[in-house]
Order: structure tokens, then sequence, then C-alpha cells
């Protein structure tokens, strides 16, 4: 019976193929759109976390009540001891220090005057020490484009617009036009070893990365950074984690009278991403929800009306003395089936599709020109355990609800009038 | 069964709703079957010869009175014993065939004889007993949308007639034939009736059903106004 049954749903296109086709389409875009907007998000916290952020980052409370002005007069002091402390407390956390700060670039002529001259965002990092994991953590040598690697105090990268916009190669030296910790100017030259593009705007229009202790030097910061940053070592953001980190740090450390006094933030505590990422996270979720509800429905429906197609069949198969329970088991049998089946496919589609866009990226580049927020340029899928199983929701579960309902009316109905139906 | 009947009808009353009141399908048929009859219910559209059809068939229940089918009360079984009744003394012949589209021929035969769950050779062997009885046996791999009206309504008494049923109810069997067929349809029920000593009870107002009647019941509005034996049948 089974098998005399199971012919006849794979002879039937409308019982088996277009269901199957209905399910995928419908599975593949929710598999789809949960990956891609999973790294959207993905993509833009790790891009603030390596670039800006950290997963939690330490500097003084008027620095992180100022630190979109990049104040390095609130500058941390004595760097090195709070960061052989930190190391020592949190050995699972990887800490580095970083000093970020605003500057003029200028490129002078053969005779010295001043050629070009354009605004930089400079980022000092550990570039030169042996065990610095900065280099990997900014992907500095993937962002190469011409030149090479900063090799030696005194050398420098920057962003390749910056560079053409100054119409500087590798080779020549610009001088940095800036303030020290202290107020008064700082003027120091460099020497440009390459020049990197990162793929994220914010960075990509004026960026300058420089070794720490030459920041160190020219902006007369002597054992001293504006911010330390502490990066877990998976290399994902956990916000609970950072929680307990964070909480732990400023009971212990906190000096409220002190405004110099360190303070721990977490990574959605700055630039503004808590409000960015609870609004993102609650559209996402409601997008992918009403979008598994939609397809949910659809599917749903499909299986209704697949369902309310057979009344006729139904009506036969009464009439020859199947019983109405062996019947709707039946369909319910089937829906499974396919509804397995269509999200099977549907899954491995959205994977597939889903896989390309992780792997290639969505150009978003011109449209992201002038983002003063960390994102990258280009838009990747991200495939996580949940791109599994979510497009089973409303792949099998809608199927199987629609089924159900449909047969209820295998009970609901007199034999009779199924048998009119049949004969309708 | 009584008096050697397989049908007894006892003051059968069907209503149906219809808006706020009722209306009255049959009203106090009083009618038995005996076995081996060859009998037809005949009357105009909205006679009750269908919803008579029904309650015979166990698909349908009377409102008031009994019909009894092979010793059981119709209006008294559940679901699962009236397919039961069906499944093992009932035959149907629809009016438009009603082949499953996506089976053979073979496999339409064969349906009622797998839920009678009987072994594999027997059924074969039953199945091509029924489609030879039908003069069907060259069409067994055919789809019903391969087959000629003729031969669709061939495939369809084959599958009512493979478990060999008691009785078999025949609602319209030839309205959608033309002459030819139908008269080749007819003898073939014919034959079918007497050799196999199967009952037959035809819903019908076709002339052409209606000199094949051993038995005439004629109804209207719901009543048995004429119940006869066909002279030149009999």
């Amino acid at each position: 019976m089974i098998r005399f049954l199971f012919k006849g749903l794979l002879r039937d296109r409308h019982r088996s193929l277009f269901p199957v086709i209905t399910i995928s389409i419908g599975v593949l875009f929710t598999v789809l759109l949960q990956c891609w907007i999973t790294g959207i998000l993905g993509d833009m916290i790790n891009t603030n976390a390596r670039f800006s952020t950290g997963h939690v980052k330490i500097t003084t409370r008027a620095y992180a009540e100022n630190a979109d002005q990049l104040p390095t007069d609130l500058a941390m002091i004595g760097a090195e001891e709070m960061l052989a402390n930190l190391k020592q407390d949190y050995p699972d956390m990887d800490w580095v220090p970083r000093i970020q700060f605003g500057g003029l670039l200028d490129a002078p002529d053969e005779n010295g005057e001043t050629r070009t001259q354009g605004t930089a965002f400079g980022m000092a990092v550990d570039l030169l020490s042996e065990e610095t994991q900065e280099i990997n953590r900014l992907n500095l040598a993937e962002a190469l484009i011409q030149g090479s690697m900063p090799n030696e105090s005194g050398e420098i990268l920057l962003s390749d617009d910056l560079a053409q916009k100054l119409e500087v190669a590798p080779g020549q030296t610009v001088t940095l036009l800036s303030s020290t910790m202290y107020g008064s100017m700082a003027m120091y030259n460099f020497r440009v070893a390459g020049t990197v593009k990162f793929g994220v705007s914010a960075l990509d229009r004026g960026a300058m990365i420089l070794d720490i202790s030459d920041a160190q030097l020219a902006l007369d910061m002597m054992d001293a950074a504006s911010e330390i940053l502490g990066f877990n070592q998976i290399g994902l953001y956990n916000n609970e984690e950072a929680t307990v980190l964070a909480t732990s740090y400023n009971e212990a450390v906190v000096d409220d009278k002190d405004e110099f006094a360190p303070a721990m933030l977490r990574l959605r505590d700055q630039n503004d991403l808590a409000s960015m990422l609870d609004y993102i996270q609650s559209f996402v979720t409601m997008f992918i929800s009403i979008f598994i509800l939609a397809m949910g429905i659809v599917l749903w429906n499909s299986g209704l009306i697949g369902g309310i197609r057979r009344y006729g069949e139904i009506g036969i198969r009464l009439a020859i003395g199947e019983y109405k329970g062996h019947i709707y088991r039946s369909m319910i049998g089937e829906s499974v089936l396919i509804g397995l089946f269509g999200s099977c496919i549907g899954t491995a589609l959205g994977l597939g599709v889903a896989w390309l866009l992780q792997t290639y990226g969505f150009s978003v580049g011109d449209y992201m020109k002038n983002a003063t927020i960390m994102m990258p340029n280009t838009f990747r899928a991200q495939i996580t355990s949940t791109a599994y199983y979510i497009g089973f929701i409303p792949g099998l579960f809608a199927t199987i609800l629609g089924t159900s309902l449909s047969g209820v009316g295998i009970y609901r109905r007199q034999t009779a009038q199924l048998f009119k139906e049949l004969e309708a | 069964m009584n008096n050697g009947h397989i049908i007894n009808i006892e003051g059968l009353i069907k209503r149906f709703p219809v808006g706020s009141g009722f209306f009255t399908a049959l009203d106090g048929i009083d009618l038995s079957f005996g076995k081996g009859e060859f009998a037809g219910l005949v009357g105009p559209s909205g006679s009750g010869k269908t919803t008579l059809l029904n309650i015979i068939g166990s698909l349908d229940s009377p409102s008031e009175g009994k019909a009894t089918v092979m010793g059981q009360s119709v209006g008294e079984l559940s679901h699962k014993k009236a397919a039961d009744l069906r499944n093992h003394n009932l035959g149907f012949i629809f009016q438009t065939y009603n082949l499953l589209p996506v089976y053979t021929v073979f496999e339409n035969v064969e349906f009622p004889l797998l839920l009678l769950k009987m072994d594999k050779v027997k059924r074969k062997k039953a199945v091509m007993d029924a489609l030879d009885w039908v003069g069907l046996t060259d069409k067994v791999k055919s789809r019903p949308k391969q087959l000629s009206g003729g031969e669709s309504q061939r495939g369809a008494i084959a599958r009512a007639m493979v478990k060999r049923p008691q009785i078999v109810l025949a609602d319209e069997p030839t309205a959608n034939l033309d002459s030819e067929n139908s008269h080749h349809i007819l003898q073939t029920m014919e034959k079918l009736n007497q050799d196999l000593e199967a009952t037959f009870i035809f819903a019908t107002h076709d002339d052409k059903v209606i000199q094949y009647l051993k038995r005439k019941i004629s109804l209207a509005d719901g009543k048995v106004i004429n119940d006869e034996l066909t002279p030149n049948r009999t």
C-alpha cells in the first residue's frame, strides 16, 4: 500500500514536483536572508572590533566621554605597567595599546616647500614587535596596495586614497602636523613605506598607520596610550563575556572622582553601537520573523490547496472502503516527505548561494564613500549553525500544518459531501 | 438479512438542512433487494435516487427510519465499520468513471484489493480476471487519460467488481457514453450480474439503462411511486 501511494505521489507533479519547488524556493530565501543579515551584522561588529573598539577597550573616563575628538591629552599614562597587569589578570585576552589621533599631512616638493596637504586619521598600533598580532588583526598584509610593510621606526602606511590625494608614493617623505599630548605643536617626518586599502570607507578616506612607539615619540606620549584594546581568543565578540569582564574590571579599579581613572568599555558601549546594534537586531528579528511567517503562510496555503485539490481522490478512496484515518495519515506522511525533501533542497541551495556571497561578497563601496561608521565596503553572508535548520520551520512545519488543516475536512465533511465534490 | 434480502429499507426519511429549514430528499421509503437483482432507481433529477444510493452505499445516513445492508444498519455504523462494509461488500460505478488519473488501469483495479491486504499473486490474478470480464486486458499499462469514455467506464466496472462484491451501486453509469458504448457497458454488467450473482442497483433516468433492468423502482419527490418487475427481462 505504501509503495502504491508513493508511486502516486511521484507521478502526480501537483503533489510532488510543484510543492517541492515551492518549498525549496521559500526555504532558499529564508536561509539566504538569515545568512545575509547575520553576515552583514557580524562583519560590522568584527570591523568595529578590529579597527576601533576591540571586544573591550580601556581608556580614561574623560577620553571615553570625548572619544570622537580623539583627545590625546586625555590618554592614559603608565601604559606599559597597565598592560602588564592586564596580561597577568586576564590572561585569556589579548591586550594591545593603541593611539588614535588626528593631524595634517604635508607632502613637500623637491625644495622642501609644501606641495600638497591632507587631513589624516592616525592609528598607531604595535607594528614592529616580534610578537605583535596587530598586522594580522588589521589584515595589513592583504590590504597592502603598493610598497611594503614598515620595517623600522619612522616608516608608515597611508591609505591609498590619501596617498593619491597627496600625490605621494612609497619611499617619499611626509610631515605630520598635529598636537602633542601636552598641547604643543607636533611636527614629525615619516617615510611612506606602502599604501593600503581596507575596504572600509571610514578608514580608506585618510588613514595613516604607524608603529605606536613612533606615535609616542611624535606626540610626546612616552609610556602613554590613548586606549588599550582587549580581544578574546576566538576572535568573535561575545557580549555576555564582555559584560562580565567590564563589570569586574570597573568594580575593581574605577575611582569616581578621578576623570583619568581607567574604565573598561564593551564593544557595544562605543561608537553608538549599542543603539544601532539593538535597532538592527530588532529590525532583523522582526524582518526574519515576518519573512518566515509569510513563507509559512505561502507553504501552509500550498499544503492546504494541495489537500483540498484531492478531495475528489479522497472521495473515491472512501467509496472503495479506505478508512478516513488511513487517508488522513497518508496525506500527512506525504507532506512530511515533501516538506522534508523541499526543505533539504532549499537549505542546500540557500547554503550554496550563501557560500558564494560569503566568499565573494557584494560590493557596496560606491554607496559607502561618505560613511562615518565602520562598515565593510563588501557585504558578505555568514553561514552559521542556524542556517542549517531555520528553513525547516516554514518548509516542513508549515507544509504539514497546511495539509493537516485541509485534511480535517475529511473528518468534518460527511462522506457523501466529499462524494459530491468528487462528482463536481 | 431478512427473508433472504441483502438490503432492507424501512420508513427511510432523509432531510438536508437548507437555510433555516430542511429539504426532504427521501420521504418514507420502504424497499428491499434480494441477492442477484438487477434493479434501477428511476426518476427525474431531484427525485432522491442518488441520495438513496448513497445511503445504501453507507456514504450517508438516514435522518429517520432504517436502512440495513448485509445485516448492518447503515445509520448506526461508525466511519470505520462503514468503510469495512464498503470495502468488503460494495462496489461503486460513477457517472464520471473516477479512475485515479496517476495510476494505470491495472493499478486502479488493484487498489481495492490492496485495501483488503490480498497477497500479490492472488491480487494479480484477480485484477487480470476483472480486466478480462470487461475486455480491457490490452490496456493494463494505460493511464485513464489514454482511454476512451467506454474504456474508462469498463475500467471503473472492473475496479468495482474485482473484489467480487455482493452489491454494485451504479450512479448514472451511461450518462457520459454514446449509445454503442452504453449498450456494451450494460451488457457487460448484465453478464457479471448473471455470472457473479452480484446485486446491481442503478440510479438512472436513461432509457437505455431502463430497458436492461429486471426491476424498475420509480421515484418522485422522494417517494416510491412504482416498483415493478420488467416483463421482458424477468
